[in-house]
This record gives structure tokens, C-alpha cells and sequence, in this order.
């Protein structure tokens, strides 16, 4: 896979008051994001060439990946493809980077979702909805030390277009 | 092909009129808007301006007004000359209890294809909003120095 095919369709650009260290770690660790991701547990192999899982709360692998690129604390690339039937077949592979930057006293994350093709906006609606919830949960967990419960659902017009093409949801 | 417009969605916890009241005193956004002042009455059809050390940076109109829920004005930049040639665009609030939280959506159109100003807000909002959030949730401001903001058209 070329990873330079893959162009941002979707970028979240978010200022932290933290460090890139600590904010590597929010990213990465199981412990963090199941407090500011719903519950949702981040387990990555640190490693060029790793597995990357976001495992659901009731164990399933809800997101399975690869480690792409691997500049600890300040970039990362996976693949992010989430485990419904023929979803990559039909669309293709998911690539979330996190950039990490100073930028005085805080810190600048941005996400950038990437796809090897166009997708309508009714399909990215769903990272388009998700990521300010998952990256606002993040940033307040970090500097506040606890982290809102921010309740998210698949927005309706996403899963109507899947559902169109054929890709099963749950 | 979409429309030119730039869409920053954050949650925040706070409640709709702390928000409201963060959006529309001068002296709270002097502490997230990179040290600038907005002035209007934020009655419909009232005028808007932003202004920096005194100096008029942007300005326009109050074109809706539904407190705490929805704010809109039309901006149109005098400061940089780069920019001062594009159209007058338009930034709409639109501020959403969500459970504990409250949901701010900010809007930013009305920009031209290929115009530098659409880089300038997409560089700019995320860095405010950011910065409205940590003042809002602990009560302290977050500094980011303007210079931080290297991506897009350079706004010194």
C-alpha cells in the first residue's frame, strides 16, 4: 500500500495545554482513551509495522490497523478500518495521522483522515462527527484531568449511505 | 465539489449562556481571541466589530441573534491587504446543549475559490476555539502565541 495516494478528506486541528509526550500517550494507550473514546480501549504495538486495534467495550476489535509511520511523539500513521462486512472492499482503506507540534505552551494535534479516493460527505459525516467528540474529550481530559462523557452514534445519514452501496452496519 | 467554507465543531463544559456570554463580552475574548475585542449590541442589523490594540480589524453586521442559541455576523477583514480584497463573508455560532455539555458549531463561508482568507480562519478558529475551551472548562487561559499558527496564510 502507497501510503502517499491516500489524501486528507478530513482534517481536526485541536490546541492542548500538555506536552507531545503526554498527548503520544493519550493517543496510544488503552488506559487514556477508554476514558475520553466512549469506553473504546487504543491497543497499538509500538512499532513500524504493528498492529493497531481500537477493541470495543464488550471486546470485540471494532477498528483493526497497521502502524505506518512511527515518529513517537510526533507523528503517526495507521490504518483505521473499521470491522463492518465489506466496508474496506467497497471503500477502501482508512488512514488517521496525528501530527504532534509545540506551539508555545500548548501543544497542536492534528488528525488527518486520509482516503486513496473521493467519498461522498454522507460518508464522512461519521469521522466528521466523531473526531470533535473523541479530540474535545481528549483535551479536557488532559487538562482538567477528567474527561466528559460525550454520548456518539453513527450519524443516520452515514449508515443510510453505506446500507446504499451495500456495506452491512450494525 | 463543496462549497469553500471552513466547520469547527467542539464540545465544552459549560452551559449555553456561560458560551453565549464568552462570544459576545470583549473582556472574555481578549483572553481566547488572541488578545481582540468584539463590539456590537448583537441586535439584528447592528453593526460588528473586532478590534485589536484599537484598531478596527474586522467588522459587519448582526445577522441573526437568538440568545443563548444562535449568533451570526458578516466579517469582512481590513488589517492585512492580502486579504482585504476578498468578499464579505459570513461566521454563524450555533450553540447546542448536549447533555452535560454544551455543542458549539461554528460556520465560516462565503469565501471565493482559491482566496487566501479561507486559509487564514481555518488557521485561525482552531486555535481560538481551543483556547475558549480551556478558559471556559478550567479558568485559565491557554496561551498560543500568534506566530504558532504556521500553516495557512500568516497572520502576524
Amino acid at each position: 500500500m502507497n501510503i502517499d495516494q491516500f489524501k486528507p478528506l478530513t482534517v481536526y486541528t485541536i490546541y492542548i495545554a500538555s506536552t507531545p509526550e503526554k498527548v503520544w500517550e493519550a493517543l496510544t494507550s488503552a488506559e487514556f482513551s477508554r476514558k475520553y473514546f466512549s469506553g473504546f480501549a487504543v491497543e497499538m504495538e509500538p512499532k513500524l509495522g504493528g498492529s493497531f486495534i481500537v477493541r470495543a467495550p464488550d471486546g470485540s476489535e471494532h477498528i483493526s490497523g497497521e502502524v505506518f509511520e512511527y515518529d513517537p511523539p510526533r507523528k503517526l500513521t495507521v490504518s483505521w478500518n473499521i470491522n463492518w462486512p465489506d466496508l474496506v472492499a467497497k471503500l477502501g482503506s482508512t488512514l488517521v495521522t496525528y501530527e504532534i507540534e509545540t506551539a508555545g505552551e500548548a501543544v497542536r494535534l492534528t488528525m488527518s483522515e486520509r482516503h486513496d479516493r473521493e467519498l461522498s460527505d454522507d460518508i464522512l459525516s461519521g469521522g466528521r462527527t466523531g473526531w470533535p467528540a473523541i479530540l474535545s474529550g481528549l483535551k479536557s481530559l488532559l487538562e482538567t484531568g477528567k474527561a466528559p462523557q460525550i454520548k456518539m452514534a453513527p450519524p443516520v445519514k452515514m449508515l443510510d449511505a453505506l446500507k446504499a452501496i451495500g456495506i452491512k452496519t450494525p | 465539489m463543496s462549497k469553500p467554507q471552513f466547520v469547527y465543531v467542539t464540545y465544552i463544559e459549560t452551559t449555553p449562556d456561560k458560551l453565549w456570554g464568552a462570544l459576545t463580552s470583549s473582556a472574555f475574548t481578549r483572553q481566547y481571541w488572541f488578545g481582540a475585542e468584539v463590539r456590537s449590541d448583537w441586535k439584528v442589523g447592528s453593526p460588528f466589530a473586532l478590534l485589536l490594540d484599537g484598531e478596527v480589524t474586522d467588522s459587519g453586521e448582526i445577522l441573526e441573534s437568538d440568545p443563548p442559541r444562535r449568533l451570526s455576523y458578516s466579517f469582512k477583514h481590513h488589517k492585512f491587504e492580502e486579504l482585504r480584497n476578498e468578499p464579505i463573508s459570513r461566521v454563524v455560532f450555533t450553540i447546542e446543549p448536549f447533555g452535560s455539555l454544551v455543542r458549539l458549531t461554528v460556520l465560516h463561508d462565503g469565501f471565493v475559490e482559491g482566496g487566501k482568507y479561507l486559509g487564514a480562519v481555518s488557521n485561525g478558529w482552531p486555535a481560538i476555539l481551543s483556547a475558549l475551551k480551556s478558559l471556559l472548562e478550567r479558568g485559565k487561559i491557554l496561551d498560543i502565541p500568534r506566530a504558532a499558527l504556521n500553516k495557512g496564510f500568516d497572520a502576524k
